[in-house]
């Protein structure tokens, strides 16, 4: 990492030679790249899972928009039938109504079978089990349009039950938005973090080089000339901490994404990152050093302030 | 005797103080003017060093008024003090070399704190090296240098940006008679060049090379004016005569 820092400030221009012989660059800083290295990293983790979340959330949100959901309740199998046959001829000719669909008994027996068992002698078949329909809406399935629907439904079927999609997932996605705001939370408070150990560093590395900044000082070097050597200093460090952090961060979600992938859950396929999320986590170094670099350059100006 | 150009510094009734101890400086008022060669003379403890560190700035006064350049430095705005201090060179008593930068980075610091270019600062700092005799050893750190090296470094340091006024404390006191001449001469042509110098020195032979000096003498804190020169101070073109010659 200090060769990473020092690589960085050796491609520094010739234009600034004369502020960066002020001060010995090199100790500035102390262990500030890995501080940063680890800020960066959990950020983009922190970011990156914020960012899969919205996406999942959005996915489902989009999959379950227009989607309702018609339950036949009734245990006598062919009453069940018959009411299941009249729905469908009801909602097939409505007009909001994009597609209309009963869910095949083979597919209900699929569905639950991991609950009530596949051995020789279960039969799934026995249980009464509700005829569902699936039905997909031209728009969204606000309140309205599902009591619209219920009204239609009713009357050629006493036992049916008409239920919004998405009304079934509200918790989940109630869940993911708080979890969305807990990721924002710890990347606040990993930039609070990034600024005390910055603030930290530049009080430490000023009063190390309290002496040398008095002889500045005595010879007419402005504040401006000692912050913009800190300012260097620490754009350097977290430039070489933020690239270690964000290769750190990116295998992290790599692994990540690994292993959920296998889990191969519906909701869980949905929360992949998109070129847009990219670019944002990309943007996490900068924002970092930009964010090093304004605390360095507060914390050093306000302490110079105090010097005569 | 009528009075030379505008003066370059003004003290009036200038006291320091440390925290709540008693004053190191009382009642100090005096004049310095343009070109002129000032000796600050005292005995250790008198308040030498503290009344250097009041004209460059490096302290501000307990108590009274303290004109600089014409302007009323107590009151200066603090992003004004870089650019009054760029025109005062100051030789440490402890030179205060940088330890981190070599003998030549050290002389070049006054020049890149003002901007100039690194190509206009290899020449100037070369050749100044080479006049204080440190040609060889540009390269060598503060550490690797002996006090008289070290002393040399600071003088060249602090005259290198051609300043108004030169304050020195105790500049020859740690090299040999004849290095110790050889800068007094630079102070000298840096005089005779325009530049105001104060150099504060025990050293009364050294006080005695340049006749054309005037005098303050610092006693408890208190100044002294044995020649009057701080009142009624001579124009710079009779300052050369034997007449204006002051007396120790």
């Amino acid at each position: 990492m200090g060769f990473l820092s020092s690589l960085f400030q050796r491609w520094r221009g010739s234009s600034s030679a004369g502020d960066a012989r002020l001060l010995p660059e090199a100790q500035l800083s102390g262990p500030m790249p890995w501080v940063i290295a680890i800020m960066i990293a959990l950020t983009v983790v922190a970011a990156a899972s914020g960012l899969a979340l919205r996406n999942a959330a959005r996915t489902a949100s989009a999959d379950l928009e227009g989607g309702v959901t018609v339950q036949i309740v009734t245990a006598a199998p062919a009453e069940r039938l018959r009411q299941a046959a009249a729905v469908v001829g009801v909602l097939a000719k409505a007009p909001e109504v994009a597609e209309v669909r009963q869910v095949a008994q083979e597919e209900l027996n699929t569905l639950v079978e991991p609950w009530l068992g596949t051995r020789p002698g279960d039969d799934v078949e026995a249980l009464p089990i509700p005829a569902l329909i699936d039905v997909r809406l031209k728009g969204p399935a606000t309140p309205d349009r599902v009591a619209q629907l219920r009204a239609l439904v009713v009357p050629v079927a006493s036992s049916a039950r008409v239920d919004a999609q998405a009304g079934w997932l509200a918790p989940v996605f109630a869940a993911i938005g708080t979890l969305q705001w807990l990721a924002g939370g710890l990347i606040a408070l990993l930039a609070i973090a990034t600024m005390a150990a910055v603030l930290l560093a530049s009080r430490n590395a000023l009063g190390n080089h309290r002496d040398t900044i008095e002889i500045v000082h005595m010879l007419g070097g402005t504040d401006r000339q000692i912050a913009r050597v800190f300012q260097r200093s620490m754009a350097f460090d977290a430039a070489a901490g933020g690239l270690v952090g964000l290769l750190s961060g990116v295998v992290t979600i790599a692994a990540l994404s690994r292993q959920f992938a296998g889990l191969g859950s519906g909701m869980v396929a949905g929360a992949v990152l998109h070129w847009q999320d990219w670019i944002v986590i990309a943007a996490i170094p900068l924002a970092g050093v930009a964010l090093a670099v304004l605390t360095a350059r507060i914390s050093v100006l306000a302490a110079l302030r105090r010097m005569l | 005797m009528s009075q030379p150009d505008a003066e370059i510094v003004q003290f009036d009734n200038v006291g320091l103080r440390y925290g709540t101890d008693k004053e190191i400086l009382a009642d100090v008022s005096f004049t310095l003017y343009p070109g002129c060669f000032y000796f600050l003379t005292g005995a250790s403890g008198a308040g030498k060093t503290s009344l250097l560190k009041l004209l460059y700035l490096a302290q501000r006064p307990s108590r009274g008024l303290i004109r600089l350049f014409g302007t009323d430095a107590i009151t200066l705005p603090r992003e004004r003090l870089p650019g009054f201090r760029r025109r005062i060179g100051v030789v440490f008593q402890d030179f205060r070399l940088v330890d981190h930068l070599s003998a030549f980075d050290n002389v070049a610091l006054p020049l890149r704190v003002a901007g100039v270019s690194e190509k206009d600062i290899a020449r100037p700092v070369g050749e100044m090296l080479d006049w204080v005799g440190l040609g060889d050893r540009q390269h060598a750190r503060p550490a690797t240098l002996s006090g008289g090296e070290q002393q040399r470094v600071a003088i060249a340091r602090a005259v290198i940006a051609r300043p108004d006024m030169l304050v020195a404390d105790e500049p020859t006191g740690n090299v040999d008679p004849e290095m110790a001449l050889k800068l007094l001469r630079l102070f000298e042509s840096l005089n005779r060049l325009g530049t105001t110098v104060v150099v504060a020195t025990h050293d009364v032979h050294l006080i005695r090379k340049v006749p054309e000096s005037l005098i303050m003498r610092l006693d408890k804190g208190r100044l002294s004016d044995p020649t009057g020169a701080l009142r009624y101070p001579p124009r710079r073109s009779t300052m050369a005569g034997a007449d204006a010659s002051p007396s120790l």
